[in-house]
């Protein structure tokens, strides 16, 4: 199981604020905290500072990395903005968030993915848009699955996402997403997966339950990577208690540390 | 209850065969076109946008609510005269080149078509220059753009500069929204306003159409 640190994204107001002031405080607190809590990789998102992303990128990186010593996770749909991160990445193996199956976007990202030896989160989506169903995200995982082993790229280092989509808006969004997984995992047995599941919930009261649902459910259909809110403790919470019932939990070990450290405290 | 009221609670309730029944009982009674949209269909929608935009409502309830309203519409519209059509403001709609996001574009389109827009949707991805030529064939008194990705956002900048390279950026008002935007990003790249969700764009069009 991989848990990615969601935290700090410029779209949270308070981030978009410490990126402007360059207030290095907040931000290496922020990385903190995600790692005591039991994330793997920092997420680093100032997509939407358009004007100056790369700039606030080298800033964010070498920031947090001042403050811990886990790899990132590279997270921006340009490429530029990407390298510029990439470049300063000193810890461990990087995460590139993320790469698609539409022609200009996914030939600007693979030559990074080979340049930094990066783990790569490759998204079910093409040039003919977004997938409603099983069967159009499984043409692109396919697609995707060839042209990146083809370039070099290991089954170990490939992070399936199978593009969450709200329930509020597609019915069918989070059981495409269960068969979706299924799938996957039944013909690319090497892969892993990564996605952030709290879009299935948008536009929906309690968004807190569906979004724990899905967690199990799709841990249950063989999801093993998460972009999310470390220092939810619910949700961690529920993540270890989910290992140990699928039986990725030896002893039970997980779930008693997680007990331990107050994880289950109302 | 009066029967226009019957019809905006059926709206308000998303149960469109109610709407259908009730607005034909309007229509055999005699009652004008222009009050069943108004007084009836129109009203049912503006008990729900407040709810929607307070979170009483959720998306899938204004979506039934968008589909009931629909049904009426549906018969009430060939009874419209073509001055009752005319006064209808157009807004152009569609999700910006590069960008294949459209659940979110979808959503504003209901809510403005039963805003009493008529709403013309381009659809996805749609270039600079489709937009020029929509805004030339349309002429919409507005014009929407939505973006979901950080790297398609600043195709709102070149649409907005190639509208007012054809010489019609100032025959429209220009709203844009969209996840990673924020109110500064649209003033920066010349929009009129930055619309935080579909309510707020309808609020947002409708005062500028009231300006107008």
């Amino acid at each position: 199981m991989v848990i990615v640190g969601e935290l700090i994204n410029t779209s949270r107001k308070s981030i978009s604020e410490a990126v402007d002031n360059k207030d290095a405080r907040v931000i290496q607190q922020i990385a903190l905290e995600q790692v005591e809590a039991g994330a793997h990789y920092i997420d680093v998102n100032c997509g939407n500072k358009v004007f100056n992303e790369l700039e606030n990128m080298r800033w964010l990186v070498n920031t947090i990395q001042e403050a811990v010593k886990v790899p990132l996770c590279i997270d921006s749909p340009n490429p530029q903005a990407l390298e510029a991160g990439l470049e300063l990445v000193k810890y461990g193996t990087p995460m590139i968030n993320s790469i698609t199956d539409e022609g200009p976007r996914f030939d600007a990202v693979i030559p990074l993915v080979q340049k930094y030896k990066a783990k790569i989160v490759a998204l079910c989506m093409d040039d003919r848009g977004m997938p409603d169903t099983a069967a159009d995200r499984m043409r692109v995982v396919k697609s995707l699955y060839a042209k990146l082993t083809a370039a070099g790229v290991k089954d170990d280092d490939i992070y399936f996402d199978p593009l969450v989509k709200p329930v509020s808006s597609v019915g069918t969004a989070g059981v495409e997403v269960l068969e979706t997984i299924r799938l996957i995992k039944e013909q690319y047995p090497g892969v892993h997966f990564m996605c952030g599941l709290s879009n299935v919930s948008y536009g929906l009261p309690n968004r807190q339950y569906l979004n724990r649902l899905f967690v199990s459910q799709t841990m249950a259909a063989g999801m093993d990577g998460y972009i999310l809110n470390p220092t939810d403790k619910g949700m961690m919470g529920l993540i270890y208690a989910a290992k140990t019932l699928l039986g990725q939990d030896e002893y039970c070990m997980g779930y008693i540390k997680a007990h331990r450290k107050g994880f289950y405290e109302k | 209850m009066s029967d226009f009221k019957k019809v905006a609670e059926a709206v308000f309730e998303g149960d469109p065969e109610s709407v259908q029944s009730l607005t034909q009982q309007l229509i055999d009674g005699g009652a004008a076109p222009m009050d069943i949209v108004n007084n009836g269909l129109l009203a049912g929608m503006d008990i729900v946008a407040p709810k929607f935009k307070a979170g009483e409502m959720f998306i899938p309830e204004v979506m039934m609510s968008a589909k009931a309203l629909a049904e009426g519409m549906k018969l009430v519209k060939p009874l419209l005269s073509t001055a009752d059509s005319a006064g209808m403001a157009t807004f152009l709609m569609g999700t910006v080149k590069g960008d294949l996001h459209d659940i979110g574009k979808n959503l504003v389109v209901m809510i403005l078509e039963s805003g009493g827009f008529n709403v013309v949707d381009l659809g996805v991805d749609i270039s600079p220059e489709q937009f020029v030529e929509a805004v030339k064939e349309h002429k919409p008194q507005i014009v929407g753009m939505c973006a979901l990705l950080t790297t398609t956002m600043m195709a709102m900048k070149e649409t907005i500069d190639a509208l007012a390279a054809a010489g019609l950026r100032d025959s429209v008002k220009i709203l844009v929204g969209g996840a990673p935007l924020y109110p500064e990003f649209a003033e920066k790249i010349g929009a009129d306003g930055y619309c935080v969700d579909a309510v707020a764009c309808k609020e947002m069009a409708t005062a500028l159409v009231a300006k107008h």
